[in-house]
Parts: C-alpha cells; structure tokens; sequence
C-alpha cells in the first residue's frame, strides 16, 4: 500500500540515542501532509522489544518503516539489523539506515545485512530533515509497501 | 541537497522488456545530476548473465544498482531476485522492482526475497515519469550506495 490516500497514518519506528536527531526528524514529519505516528526507542534492545510486542510494548503496531541508527549503547544497529532481518515475520519491514558514520565498511557491511538503504545524517540541521522528508516521501508514497500485520499480534 | 560524492559514475542495470518503459527510464535517468551509465537487458537470462559477466557480457561492469521489472518472458523478476540474493558476490547490491504488478503477494514477496523497494508503474505517462525521477532521486542523491 502506499500512504498519500491512506486510511491509516504511515508508522514508523526510529531507532536512535540521540536526543536532537530525534528532535528533528520528529519536527520534519510534522511539517509533511502525510499523517504518520513516530515511535522512538533509545537502543537496540528496546527496538527489539517493541517489535516483538513486549514488555510496555504489547500493543504496538507493528511499522511500516524502521529508521535505525547505527552506533547506540547497549545493542547496536548492526545487531539490531542482523536480527531483524533473520526474522521471518520482521524481514519484510523495509529498514532504512541513518547514521553519521560515512564509513566505507560500515556501509557495506549494511547491504550485506540487507539494509534497504544506507543515508548518511547531514550535520547542518536544514539538510537533516530535508532528508528525512525525502525518506517519509519516499516510503509512504513513491514505493509500495507490504500490508502488515494487524497490531498487537505476537505472530 | 549534499549529493553523496562519486569518484566514478554509478552504474545501473536496468531488467525491463517494454521498450517505451525503457526510453522512458533512460531519459528519466541522463536529467539526474548524479553521472550514471544505464545498461540494459531484456530478460532474467541476459540479466544473470550480465551479473556473471558471460558470453557478451564478460567486461561490463558490476552494477551498483538494479532497477528490476517482474513480469517479463523466459526468466522473471521474482527470479532473478531470489539468484541474485542467494549470491555472495551480488546480495549487496540494491535492487529496486519497479513493476506494473499491483498484487499484494509480489509485494510481499519482494520484501521478504530482500528487495531493497517495490514501485508501482503508473499508467499514465507523466506520472511514471515523475516516479521514475523520483526513483532517480532517491537512490543517486539521497542514499549512499555500496560501491565497490
């Protein structure tokens, strides 16, 4: 399904430590006509709870998009990708890696894990959500995106 | 926009067998700012074959993107999509299906088979174009591509 005439908003799960990242990405969605709900999590563990619907997460929905830092205390995004995209039910979420490192290796060993992309973060805060308007307009409404689960479900 | 920073133009293989799609792609293509060369093929055979460098295909070069159609005669999208992410050597590579199939299932499948993004074709000729380039402006200006 695609988002722009959507019935339900566009859910997305950003996975990241850093509270002005998560401070402007959630102020570049709202400046956008696509109705959404952004869920934020800290670190890899919690990514992986609430994608599971555990602990204080058992009604989440599951989201249409995963927006995942690399680099976080705890688990990393790295081991957060591996896991999801082992997953049977989870590996269909398209996961889009937004990081600050513009390391070749790290890179590379993303689209070796499946990331569906890899963006860099712009350090100048215009550009940062300029790009992440670009992934919303992108994921919501240029690309389709598989049905999923209803909410709640553990299976 | 800071567009990544290629030392090389990106190289794109483009899998479609509708001609008009193809001009349509192409055109879409040489207007990004970003410098790519467009390679072409018809079917999934030539497709592999270009990936493994065969026959014809022994010096061209390793795309850095596949632009991927689904429905199209001897060897399919779904099919090349499955070689080409069994592959060590090609799994890294993004793989963008851009096809006419609406059907839940193709999409569904294309995300679990590890296709990077589905797009739907429009019909109407302006609108595929505008997908097109918005396709263009994802993947060469905004993403970073795995290049090696």
């Amino acid at each position: 399904m695609n988002f722009l005439h959507s019935h339900r908003p566009f859910e997305i799960l950003l996975v990241e430590d850093n509270p002005g990242d998560v401070r402007l990405t959630r102020e570049a969605l709202r400046d956008t006509s696509i109705s959404h709900h952004l869920h934020v999590v800290t670190d890899g563990v919690e990514a992986m709870t609430f994608l599971r619907h555990q602990g204080n997460y058992t009604g989440a929905p599951q989201p249409d998009l995963i927006l995942l830092d690399l680099n976080m205390p705890r688990m990393d995004g790295r081991r957060v990708l591996a896991l999801l995209k082992k997953d049977a039910k989870l590996r269909r979420i398209p996961v889009v890696i937004l990081s600050s490192s513009q390391n070749e290796t790290d890179i590379q060993s993303a689209y070796e894990l499946q990331a569906n992309c890899y963006i860099t973060k712009p350090t100048d805060f215009e550009q940062f959500m300029g790009v992440v308007k670009e992934i919303e307009e992108f994921w919501a409404v240029t690309a389709e995106l598989p049905l999923v689960a209803k909410q709640g479900q553990t299976n | 926009m800071p567009t990544p920073h290629y030392i090389r133009p990106i190289e794109i293989l483009l899998v479609e067998d509708n001609p008009g799609d193809v001009r349509l792609t192409q055109e879409a293509a040489r207007e990004t700012k970003v410098h790519n060369n467009m390679h072409i093929v018809s079917n999934g055979l030539d497709a592999m074959a270009f990936l493994h460098h065969e026959g014809r295909y022994a010096s061209v070069p390793r795309p850095d993107l596949i632009l991927l159609d689904l429905n199209m005669p001897g060897m399919d999208g779904r099919e090349v999509l499955r070689l080409v992410k069994s592959d060590e050597s090609l799994r890294r590579i993004p793989v963008v299906i851009i096809t006419s199939s609406q059907a839940e299932e193709d999409i569904l499948r294309a995300y679990d088979l590890q296709a990077s993004c589905y797009v739907t074709k429009p019909v109407d000729l302006d609108q595929f174009i505008k997908v097109v380039k918005n396709i263009e402006n994802f993947w060469l200006t905004i993403v970073k591509l795995p290049i090696e």
